[in-house]
């Protein structure tokens, strides 16, 4: 139970966030890979933040415009009565700002392998922006969205410095693998501690060994 | 009549288009390259400008010189994809694969085709989109030499059973004389000349087609065979050209150049030039410091002599002349 709530809230989260992260991730990396607009850098920009900006900070900023009196989180109190920090919502928000960038870029790449005059093609035979994208562009970049849902999946179940942060240490709530371990070394519990480490490092291991053999099957078709 | 009127600017370059095509056969668009064929072609289909009606509204067959076939779908799935999505059906499939000789390859993956095949391919996508109209940017330049010879009779058959009017841009003199009816020609994003082909073509006041590309195309029937040649008889004479064409009643077109035309005072006894032909001088055009270009009356047709003004001098050569044209080579249509 120990080993399994924990677990199993990070990989609820983990599902949720990519989910997420593939319906709004999708647009962004469309229009990052096809615009010609003058404020392209600074949106890519935004969106590659998270890779390099310290958890804590952006857990920081997130807190603010999450709680009660911030932005977002004062409205959220409005509309649903409860707060966003602290509970499951607001980590799934921060989740999703946090991997953004892991389910962007995989995408973005593959779009923009996609020759510009292949999509012009399909335009002239009739279909629309949006039956291009799903007819042409989505089947050629499948490489792209597998990318950018192990990506954004695997990030998020080893997230720690954001979550500690915008959701704290509440059971069943909030209280994530990553977290969870870090209470158990604490508390001196190295063995359940070394439990769950175990789950994370076997399961990194696979994720990205099945990705880049995948990718090798691919790309030597 | 089909009415283009396009205008348009990117960067320094400015394309304006004002003319009308006849709604029947092939127009060429010719022109150097940078002097806007691609982006009319683009205004058309509505790829250039962003207002105006959508593209895939625009009932227009797009064939790019490039084919890039989706490579997710089959043959099939490629030809399919703009019938699917066409509002009318006028064109049928099993025709046009036919005409375009795709019949076996419909199951196959576009990366197992050679780039001819891919094209015939494209082609028929565009087709059975059941366009009002087809544009062709340059649908041969991609290929080698071979590849193209392979697919210039598709060609042909496209030109005599096509119902639909092609719009053909080329860069290509042959090619042009070879499919098309009508002729635009584009210089600096404007039209210099526009009409039927054999007019156009054979116009020496327009500079791109005084240079290089200064020829004319006649009509002749095929007559008879002899020693792997072909006798064509143009009205009022007979011109000779490599290879067996069927003798039948119909007219073909022969491209002459007027770097292959010279013209003799009296008949040559001893030649190895096949074709001499007895002409009367119309005009000459001097074209530079050094060269000029005769029109040369064969009867009901014309042909262009490029030639320098030191021999027009020497041999005294004016309007009227009775002379002879030695043409050293001639290019058959089909």
């Amino acid at each position: 139970m120990n080993l399994f709530s924990p677990l199993w809230l990070s990989v609820q989260l983990a599902l949720v966030t990519t989910a997420v992260l593939l319906l709004i991730g999708t647009p962004i990396a469309w229009w990052l890979s096809r615009t010609s607009s003058r404020f392209q850098p600074v949106i890519q920009t935004i969106v590659a933040m998270p890779i390099v900006l310290p958890p804590t900070v952006l857990g920081f900023y997130l807190l603010v415009l999450l709680g009660p009196d911030g932005a977002i989180g004062s409205w959220w109190v409005q509309l649903t009565g409860s707060a966003l920090t602290f509970s499951f919502s607001g980590l799934v928000i921060a989740s999703c700002i946090y991997s953004l960038p892991f389910a962007v870029q995989p995408m973005q790449n593959a779009f923009e392998a996609l020759p510009q005059q292949m999509l012009e093609r399909s335009r002239t035979l009739g279909a629309s922006r949006l039956d291009m994208f799903f007819s042409v562009a989505a089947p050629l970049s499948l490489r792209g969205f597998v990318g950018a849902m192990v990506l954004s999946f695997a990030h998020t179940l080893g997230e720690f410095g954001v979550v500690l942060m915008v959701g704290g240490n509440i059971p069943g709530e909030t209280r994530v693998i990553s977290i969870a371990i870090y209470d158990h070394v604490e508390t001196l519990n190295y063995a359940a501690a070394h439990r769950m480490s175990l789950v994370l490092l076997a399961f990194a291991f696979i994720t990205l060994f099945v990705m880049f053999a995948v990718n090798r099957r691919w790309s030597s078709r | 009549m089909i009415v283009l009127r396009h205008k348009v600017r990117k960067g320094s370059f400015s394309l304006d288009v004002d003319v009308e095509v006849p709604d029947t056969g092939i127009t060429g668009v010719f022109g150097e390259s940078g002097s806007g064929k691609t982006t009319l072609l683009r205004c058309i289909a509505g790829l250039e400008q962003e207002d105006g009606l959508p593209v895939h509204k625009r009932n227009v067959g797009y064939v790019f010189q490039d084919p890039t076939l989706f490579p997710h779908l089959t043959v099939r799935g490629n030809i399919e994809y703009g019938a699917r999505r066409a509002a009318s059906h006028r064109v049928d499939s099993a025709p046009v694969v036919d005409m375009l000789g795709i019949g076996d390859l419909l199951d196959r993956k576009p990366d197992s085709l050679s780039g001819g095949e891919a094209q015939r391919v494209a082609i028929a996508a565009a087709l059975l989109r059941s366009p009002d109209i087809v544009l062709m940017d340059e649908p041969l330049a991609s290929l080698d030499r071979r590849r193209k010879d392979e697919l210039l009779p598709y060609f042909d058959r496209l030109h005599d059973e096509l119902a639909v009017p092609v719009i053909y841009v080329s860069h290509d003199i042959d090619e042009i004389s070879r499919l098309c009816d009508h002729l635009i020609l584009l210089e600096d994003g404007k039209v210099s000349a526009c009409g039927d082909l054999f007019d156009v073509i054979s116009r020496v006041d327009v500079p791109m087609l005084s240079g290089q590309n200064a020829g004319v195309v006649l009509w002749a029937t095929p007559i008879g065979h002899e020693d792997g040649l072909t006798r064509f008889d143009f009205g009022d004479g007979d011109i000779w050209a490599p290879g067996e064409f069927a003798v039948d009643r119909n007219p073909m077109r022969l491209r002459v150049a007027a770097s292959d035309v010279s013209i003799v005072r009296e008949r040559p006894s001893q030649t190895t030039i096949l074709n001499v032909i007895r002409a009367t001088i119309e005009a000459v055009h001097a074209v530079d410091s050094a060269t000029a270009l005769v029109r040369l009356g064969i009867g009901n047709q014309d042909l262009l002599a490029r030639v320098t003004n030191r021999s027009i001098r020497r041999l005294g050569l004016k309007p009227g002349d009775r002379v002879f044209a030695q043409i050293k080579s001639v290019t058959v249509r089909h």
